[in-house]
């Protein structure tokens, strides 16, 4: 649906997107990662022929950026990052204006408006002006107006930035709602991790305006993640914890064992196993039978953000956050 | 047809903000009393005229009409820079025009679609004259056909500083800037014409035959040369062809 090939975009002095190369099927939802100025939202203004691309090629549903903006331009929805609205226009007049500059047909416009007005819950606002909605509500008609004539792709650009934790919710099932019925491929930028994880199939990490990796999210963390890595909690007193410690250093399977802070009556660990190995049976049985109760065990996934940070973090970042860390944590924190 | 869809929208724009009362009042204010001076001088002038015993020709054309559409022209430099520089500059401060721009219109739709919204709001501001005019009728016989004349010349020299502070919107995001440089740039078109009252060289009257006001002059008198109406319409083609051009460059740019 979209393919870009050696896409790179360069401002007077510099660069913003360096040659990405990548390719979106139809119906995915794909979360574009990156920190802030990392080249999404250029990436995302070349493929809605709002910015011309310095070199490389960007096609939409195989029509070029270049070649055929119009065409382009009549499959795509975009949020950018503000939604683009005006404050003077009550919604359903907005929802109409955008309509028709999107080419919808001005039999069905009606009907389009309040469909769009229910999916993305703003029919209750339809009388109201838009300068005096708030954030979340504006978001939504920004929403709205991405889809009201029914695009195969859909571009948001940081949908819930700004908004406050409620609205992200609200925003998020609404993106997976649109992504539920299948008729949409849909691009979404953020730098918000937990947000791809949630919401995303596939996710593209870039940072400095490069590909850093493209995966999808379950194979990204497998992928940097050889060994398991368990959190444990045991009830006992602290003066029990060089044995306890030990103890759990003995199991089968471990590679090393970090003490956390101990909190009243609670010996929290967190326990690293080999390349491949499985130790949480292991852990439980030496606790329980060396006469502790067990208060906690679980298995800690890699999150996508310590992915992330792997990946997009330079090596004089890498060496100074260590520095950072090892200043900050002196009891050994783990990583 | 997706121009008189932006054409609509801009005009909705500016009867929801202060903008367009604002400019139709002053018009309003300033061309009513421009009037009222007018009438008064007429008719003090025909009354001196009658208590002396003597009959100067009393010309409603040349003593109410002429002076009233040549002050409606230079109100219009004072007021037009108002109504364009919001065109764009708004857009682009706010992103809206990223909508714009990604939207299957053409750069032209966009550009035809604010000037003519633009000129929507001029004609209504002009309409407000027509109704002091009508005045005169009412007391005396006017020609009717300069004062057409008249009006067709307010509404080609209106689109042509129209079309240029639509180019000046263009060239920025700040409303205020536009808004001063298109006045600046109205004021020198203005002054140009004076050129040519200092000197005669070749010089003098190319620089006094780009002012916009000069070419008014016939059309205030009633007369109909087509030498100023191609120069109006080429001022027209000229400020949306460059606003068609910064809007590319933009693109290219940033």
């Amino acid at each position: 649906m979209i393919k870009v090939e050696g896409l790179t975009k360069r401002y007077a002095r510099k660069i913003a997107v360096d040659n990405i190369s990548f390719e979106v099927e139809k119906g995915q939802i794909v979360g574009f990662l990156g920190p802030n100025g990392a080249g999404k939202t250029t990436t995302m203004r070349v493929l809605t022929c709002f910015l011309p691309p310095t070199a490389g090629k960007a096609s939409v549903a195989g029509f070029d950026v270049l070649e055929q903006p119009l065409e382009v331009k009549r499959r795509i929805g975009y949020l950018p990052e503000t939604p683009p609205v005006y404050p003077e226009m009550e919604v359903h007049e907005y929802l109409e204006f955008v309509g028709r500059i999107k080419g919808v047909p001005k039999e069905q416009l009606a009907k389009r408006i309040a469909e769009v007005s229910e999916a993305c819950a703003v029919s209750d606002v339809r009388k109201t002006l838009i300068g005096k909605l708030s954030k979340g509500y504006r978001q939504r008609v920004g929403l709205a107006q991405a889809i009201i004539h029914n695009p195969d792709v859909l571009i948001l650009d940081e949908p819930t930035a700004g908004l406050d934790p409620h609205q992200i919710i609200e925003t998020r099932d609404l993106i997976k709602g649109l992504a539920a019925r299948g008729d949409h491929t849909i691009i979404l930028s953020t730098h918000i991790l937990p947000e791809v994880e949630q919401t995303c199939e596939r996710v593209i990490i870039i940072a400095k305006g490069k590909l850093v990796a493209m995966d999808t999210v379950a194979n990204l963390t497998s992928r940097l993640r050889g060994a398991e890595t368990v959190a444990v909690e045991v009830v006992a007193g602290e003066s029990e914890a060089a044995a306890v410690q030990r103890k759990l250093e003995q199991v089968a399977g471990v590679s090393r064992v970090l003490a956390n802070q101990h909190r009243e009556g609670k010996l929290s660990f967190t326990v690293e196993s080999l390349e491949g190995r499985t130790i949480r049976p292991g852990l439980a049985r030496a606790v329980i039978e060396s006469g502790w109760n067990l208060n906690e065990l679980h298995a800690v996934g890699l999150s996508l953000e310590e992915i992330f940070l792997q990946l997009t973090a330079s090596p004089e970042d890498a060496k100074q956050e260590e520095a950072i860390a090892a200043a900050a944590a002196p009891v050994g924190e783990s990583q | 047809m997706n121009t008189f869809t932006v054409a609509r929208k801009e005009l909705n724009s500016y009867f929801r903000s202060p903008i367009a009362y604002g400019v139709m009042a002053f018009f309003a204010l300033i061309a009513g009393y421009f009037f009222y001076v007018a009438v008064v001088f007429f008719v003090r002038r025909g009354m001196e005229s009658a208590m002396m015993g003597q009959s100067f020709p009393m010309d409603m054309g040349e003593m109410i009409i002429r002076p009233l559409f040549s002050n409606i022209s230079v109100i219009g430099l004072f007021l037009i820079p108002m109504i364009t520089m919001r065109l764009f500059a708004e857009e682009k401060r706010t992103g809206t025009i990223e909508l714009l721009l990604t939207s299957p219109i053409s750069d032209l739709e966009i550009i035809l679609g604010k000037w003519l919204g633009a000129m929507v709001l001029y004609m209504a501001m002009l309409a407000i004259s027509a109704l002091s005019l009508s005045v005169l009728f009412v007391y005396g016989h006017p020609d009717w056909k300069p004062i057409l004349v008249g009006y067709l010349g307010l509404l080609l020299q209106g689109g042509c500083l129209l079309a240029i502070g639509t180019f000046i919107s263009n060239c920025t995001k700040n409303q205020i800037v536009a808004g001063v440089a298109g006045f600046a740039i109205m004021l020198l078109l203005w002054v140009l014409d004076w050129a040519s009252s200092f000197g005669t060289t070749v010089a003098d009257k190319v620089i006094s035959y780009l002012s916009v006001l000069q070419h008014f002059d016939t059309f205030s008198r009633g007369v109909l040369d087509t030498k100023d109406i191609v120069f109006y319409l080429s001022v027209i083609f000229v400020g949306l062809f460059l606003t068609a051009r910064s809007m590319e460059s933009l693109r290219w740019r940033a």
